[in-house]
């Protein structure tokens, strides 16, 4: 599909600042239309949500991670309180299991209970769903639900679990491996062998990053009732996909998807955590229409941290093959991601491995590529794509590894990455794994990080000793982000949930607002605001006058929902097409209204009028004609009137190409172990910058999450699968006094195939600070001979690394090959 | 997380908590700020059956300087911000009110209490490890009537306190320090206000003839290093004191105290104390 206005011309950052800055439409940093409400702490989340007569419901969750179900048994005198699986699957039609396949060849789907069935897989498994009038009264039946378990042997640790597993976590899979794939590029066999030969530097390392537990503030909540006049279950329930979360509802509990809304209120944030069909949604569904009753379930932290999803635990044992000047010549790499103990619905368990395979070269050109990964079973929580999907762990390995070339070269690290990245003039660019490149200059955003973070100061610095003793040291990191992936990307893997053709309807009232109606949601990206600015920039309304309607299946067109920075190419894009659809409406009623030709008629600013000048109206005059008036309007006048759909496929559905740069300055303690920021700089192209402040708030928040990934976050488990978190206490994340003020410099390199040239740039933050902290943090104790593999650099790794070093020079942390320390 | 049933009952005098804390028929506990037992409520692990609330009870939210002796008598209730805002008369040179300032959060501040605080006996907070340094004394009064217990036995293990369980802890008396002492207190936390990893305190009192060296943050009690009265006293300075703080009698102390077999933790401690020996001498 073309788009609808010119290609915005590419702009450099500098010469766009020079233009006066647009106020309302696109480009223009307007102050969010959501903070209202939310500043006034009047927004609605699902846990505000009162229903008459609503009952409470907790869980009974398994307190062992693998073992065989011999009996549940109900308290005596709550029998009518406590339901299990059975109870569930007795019902007509009987509720099944949710079971995400994967087209991918060899992908071996799970059998997950919405409440176990003769097997626990994890710690805080869902066995019995316990309801009563308080929430506090349901977890005292939940306390006195037993379950009798035999204990199974747990897996826990992803190399075991594919090398030498103590059980099988789907005893009929025959081993604990969902999928193993192998991407290849570029030479191979003999002429791969020779390259290896050859090569000036070869640098091998294991290196690992941490499960982590995915934390909005609001955490996951279910409200639902059965609504007998329509014949519906109304599910409000905290979702960044209510299309795809009816969609599993309708398939897990047998009724058609008209027969289900499911509606998501406001939303504090999901970052990937909320994509997800839940088991607990399954649940409530069931219980509601089952006793008659409004249900609500509200996730506590507790249940958050040990029983629902995790994210990111990814192994590498990864060899990069370099020249003399520290320029890329290969990448070999095994890769292991523990997927944990089910396959989620929609993203199944091949997601996370699927995309390392194809994303690891990231933006290098290089000759030879091959990495094999495999999505391992484990007994923990399955992992979900959490912002910056699998890019964080991929970006921490490159990234990590040209900077060991570089050491091994000896070269600056950022003189390695020019001689290997894609330079600007060869965009478009098709890279060894087929990843098409839409635009960029990544070599500028490289030297403008440098000159910003001010290299030579630090090296200079390194110099002199630090009168604390603490140790200095300089990293930086590049990434791509792919984002707003279409069709193309996702039918290979055969999941649930492709996406496709986005819509958006928009309808002017009679006062001459518009609504738009989206399938995207807002969750915290700020659409309400930037998708007026769309509007605006095409309409000339006033961003006041336009209100957005989402996350409800019953009001929006169909669409897999806010996930992988899609929302402000797709919905963005479809808001456009809707918009430029009202303008032909508006102009068509005008052109009867004035009696001119329609070529004659205009629209700017929020008024239609006819080029002569005779003629004008605002649009709340015409939409009064319209509708109240209709007496005025002469035959001829198209009677679809004022409400439209949009679509919107980009031309090229291959995605859009955000990337940056980041760069710090880090001091380490070397008698704690303690990493302190110092300076960090981001250099970020995202295209087309529909509202620059939202577009910073977006990359200070995952800055933020990524600065967790980095230093702090760590979902541990001990030998028997236990989780040893199970409060914010032990599981640590950053806050205010642990992230410092990013300094943000933007380039803008419009996407070719995108509406105004924007491109989606929600996860990016997310996904360097890993790799850039790690190579300051490198930098700073390369004096020591000491270096870090694994993420995150806690100080217990930090002195593990350095110990290491005294001890015999071992390169990288002793941890690395099983990870179980702090 | 959602508390358990329990009852409640505000005492407003010792005499009425004390009496009410006698109850064997049923596990009672006294509520302070809540800030340690609210969550363990709330986690389900502890399941007290009646919770006597003690913050209402006017002599504990008291402090004041005894004449007699000149030391501070720091009333169990009184919560931290109280301290770190320097309502509190100041016999330690600022001492507890740098303690205070850098526990936890202010909101926490604001309701979680000394005592409190020392009787819930977490090794990583930071009284238990203060009022041992200060030689600090625990007042409690039980239906056998009061005494007095010294900080330095006051925790016997991890969670756990010299308190009988019906025991109610009063004050805390704080002797006054010389007009020369110097001290220095360091942790080590992951983020501000977050509990510590380790923790180095460091009390050199020579006209006392104190020299204290504390290292928290243990698997239990702190460890204590004193050295003799007479030493000290015969010290011709401070570092003099200090010299005797060798990193070999340092570790031999962390390893006696069982930190030993983690050589990071081990590592921390002996940093900390290095740390609060060199503020000490600043
Ligand atoms: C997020 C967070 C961070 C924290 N960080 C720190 C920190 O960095 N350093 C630190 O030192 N502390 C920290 N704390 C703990 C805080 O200082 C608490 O205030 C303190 O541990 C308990 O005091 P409280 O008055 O709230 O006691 P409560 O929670 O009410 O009671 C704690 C225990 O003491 C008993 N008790 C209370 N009063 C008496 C009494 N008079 N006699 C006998 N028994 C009594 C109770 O029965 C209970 O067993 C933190 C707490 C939180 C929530």
């Amino acid at each position: 599909m073309t788009p609808i206005l010119p290609a915005y011309s590419l702009m450099d950052h500098d010469i766009a600042r020079a233009r006066p800055l647009p106020t309302t439409g696109v480009g223009a940093s307007l102050q969010r239309k959501e903070d209202r409400r939310f500043l006034a702490g009047e927004g609605e989340f699902v846990g505000n949500i009162k229903l008459p007569g609503m009952l409470h419901v907790a869980f009974a969750r398994s307190a062992v991670a693998h073992g065989r179900i011999l009996a549940v048994h109900k308290p005596a005198g709550f029998e009518d309180a406590v339901f299990t699986m059975a109870d569930l699957e007795a019902g007509s039609p009987p509720v099944g299991p949710i079971r995400v396949l994967s087209s991918l060849p060899g992908f071996k789907p799970s059998s997950q209970w919405p409440l176990a069935r003769d097997k626990v897989r994890q710690v805080g498994e869902p066995i019995a769903m316990c309801v009563a009038a308080s929430r506090a009264e349901a977890e005292d039946i939940a306390d006195a639900v037993v379950a009798d378990i035999e204990d199974l042997p747990a897996v826990v640790d992803m190399l075991e679990a594919r090398d030498a597993p103590p059980a099988l976590v789907h005893e009929e899979w025959g081993d604990n491996i969902f999928l193993e794939t192998l991407v290849e590029g570029g030479l191979k066999g003999d002429a791969f062998e020779a390259l290896k030969r050859g090569a000036a530097v070869k640098v091998h390392r294991r290196l690992r990053t941490a499960r982590q537990s995915m934390a909005p503030m609001e955490g996951r909540g279910v409200v639902c009732s059965w609504n007998t006049r329509l014949d519906q279950l109304e599910m409000h329930t905290a979702a960044q996909m209510p299309h795809i979360n009816r969609a599993g509802l309708s398939e897990t509990l047998g009724i058609d998807q008209a027969s289900i809304r499911v509606i998501a209120p406001d939303v504090g944030g999901g970052f990937g955590y909320k994509g997800i069909l839940l088991p607990e949604e399954i649940c409530l569904a069931w219980l509601t229409r089952h006793i008659g009753r409004p249900v609500k379930w509200i996730e506590d932290r507790r249940e958050q941290l040990i029983a629902n999803t995790n994210c990111r635990e990814h192994h590498y044992d990864i060899t990069v093959y370099a020249d003399a000047r520290g320029r890329l010549l290969a990448i070999d790499c095994d890769s292991v991601i523990d997927s944990g103990a089910y396959s989620s619905y929609p993203f199944s368990a091949c997601l996370e491995a699927a995309q390392v395979g194809s994303i690891l070269p990231g933006p290098y050109k290089m000759e030879a590529f091959r990495c094999r990964t495999w999505s391992v079973s484990t007994n923990k929580p399955p992992i979900l794509p959490y912002r910056g999907v699998a890019r964080a762990g991929v970006c921490f390995a490159i990234e990590t590894m040209v900077d060991a070339a570089a050491r091994a070269a000896g070269v600056e690290p950022h003189e390695a990455r020019l001689a290997s990245l894609i330079e600007a003039d060869e965009m478009p660019y098709d890279n060894i794994t087929r990843k098409h490149f839409d635009s960029g200059d990544y070599p500028e955003a490289i030297r403008r990080a440098m000159q910003a973070i001010d290299l030579p100061r630090w090296r200079a610095r390194q110099g002199a000793a630090e009168p604390d003793g603490r140790l200095i040291g300089v990293g930086h990191a590049v990434f791509c982000e792919q984002a707003a992936h279409g069709t193309s990307v996702y039918y290979g893997w055969g999941i649930p949930m492709v996406p496709g053709h986005e819509q958006c309807g928009a309808r002017m009232t009679p006062d001459g607002r518009l609504e738009l109606r989206i399938g995207a949601q807002s969750h915290g990206q700020s659409l309400e605001t930037t998708l007026a600015q769309v509007a605006n920039e095409i309409l000339g309304i006033d961003p006041d006058h336009v209100r957005l309607v989402h996350g409800d299946t019953g009001m929006t067109p169909y669409s897999t929902g806010t996930w992988g920075s899609r929302s402000m190419v797709m919905s963005g894009g479809a808001v456009a097409e809707a918009c430029a659809l009202m303008v032909e409406r508006v102009r068509d009623i005008a052109a009867h209204l004035f009696q001119v030709p329609l070529d004659q008629v205009m629209l700017a600013q929020g008024r239609v009028s006819d080029r002569a000048g005779g003629h004008s109206l605002t649009l709340a005059e015409l939409a009064h004609v319209w509708y109240r008036q209709p007496q005025r309007l002469p035959p001829g006048v198209n009677p679809a009137g004022l409400e439209v759909i949009g679509g919107y496929k980009a031309r090229v559905d291959t995605g859009t190409f955000s990337y940056a740069c980041h760069a710090v300055a880090v001091a380490v303690d070397p008698g704690t172990g303690a990493v302190e920021l110092l300076d960090y700089v981001i250099v970020e192209d995202a295209g087309t910058l529909v509202n620059p402040m939202v577009v910073d708030g977006q990359i200070y928040g995952g800055t933020a999450q990524g600065i967790g990934t980095a230093l702090f976050e760590e979902m541990r488990y001990d030998s028997q699968g236990q989780p040893l978190a199970s409060t914010l206490a032990d599981y640590m994340l950053p806050g205010a006094t642990e992230v410092p003020a990013p300094r943000i410099i933007h380039m803008e390199t419009p996407s070719p195939y995108t509406t105004f040239g924007q491109k989606g740039m929600g996860e990016g933050g997310a996904i360097a600070p890993g790799a850039a902290i790690a190579n300051a943090v490198n930098d700073a104790l390369r004096p020591l001979g000491a270096e870090l593999t694994e993420l995150p650099m806690s100080p217990r790794r930090v002195m593990a690394a350095i110990a290491a070093s005294r001890a015999g020079g071992v390169i990288g942390s002793p941890h690395a090959a099983k990870g179980q320390a702090a | 997380m959602k508390a358990p049933v329990f009852d409640f009952t505000r005492a407003l005098s010792v005499a009425d908590a004390v009496a009410l804390l006698a109850d064997t028929a049923r596990f009672t506990k006294p509520l302070a700020g809540g800030q340690s037992l609210g969550p363990m409520l709330n986690l389900r692990v502890a399941f007290p059956e009646h919770l006597i609330g003690v913050r209402q009870i006017e002599s504990l939210r008291q402090a004041f300087i005894d004449p007699a002796n000149g030391d501070l008598v720091l009333g169990a209730a009184v919560p931290h911000a109280q301290i770190e805002d320097g309502l509190i008369p100041d016999v330690t040179q600022g001492l507890l009110a740098h303690v205070a300032a850098n526990i936890a959060y202010r909101a926490v501040r604001n309701r979680g209490t000394v005592g409190g605080s020392l009787a819930h006996a977490d090794p990583a907070a930071d009284w238990v490890n203060t009022m041992p340094l200060l030689g600090a004394r625990m007042v409690a009064v039980g239906l056998a009537g009061e005494r007095e217990i010294d900080a330095r036995t006051f925790m016997t293990g991890p969670f756990t306190t010299a308190l009988d369980e019906h025991e109610l802890l009063v004050a805390v008396r704080v002797p006054a320090l010389g007009k020369n002492a110097r001290w220095g207190y360091v942790k080590f936390c992951r983020k501000p206000g977050e509990f510590a990893e380790a923790v180095g305190g460091v009390l050199i009192d020579r006209a006392r003839g104190i020299g204290r060296l504390v290292m928290g943050a243990t698997d239990g009690a702190p460890i204590v290093l004193e050295e003799s009265a007479e030493r000290v006293r015969a010290a011709s300075s401070d570092s003099a004191v200090a010299a005797h703080w060798t990193d070999a009698r340092l570790s031999a102390a962390i390893d006696a105290a069982g930190i030993g077999h983690d050589p990071y933790s081990a590592q921390l401690h002996l940093t900390m104390a290095r740390r609060a020996i060199a503020v000490a001498l600043a």
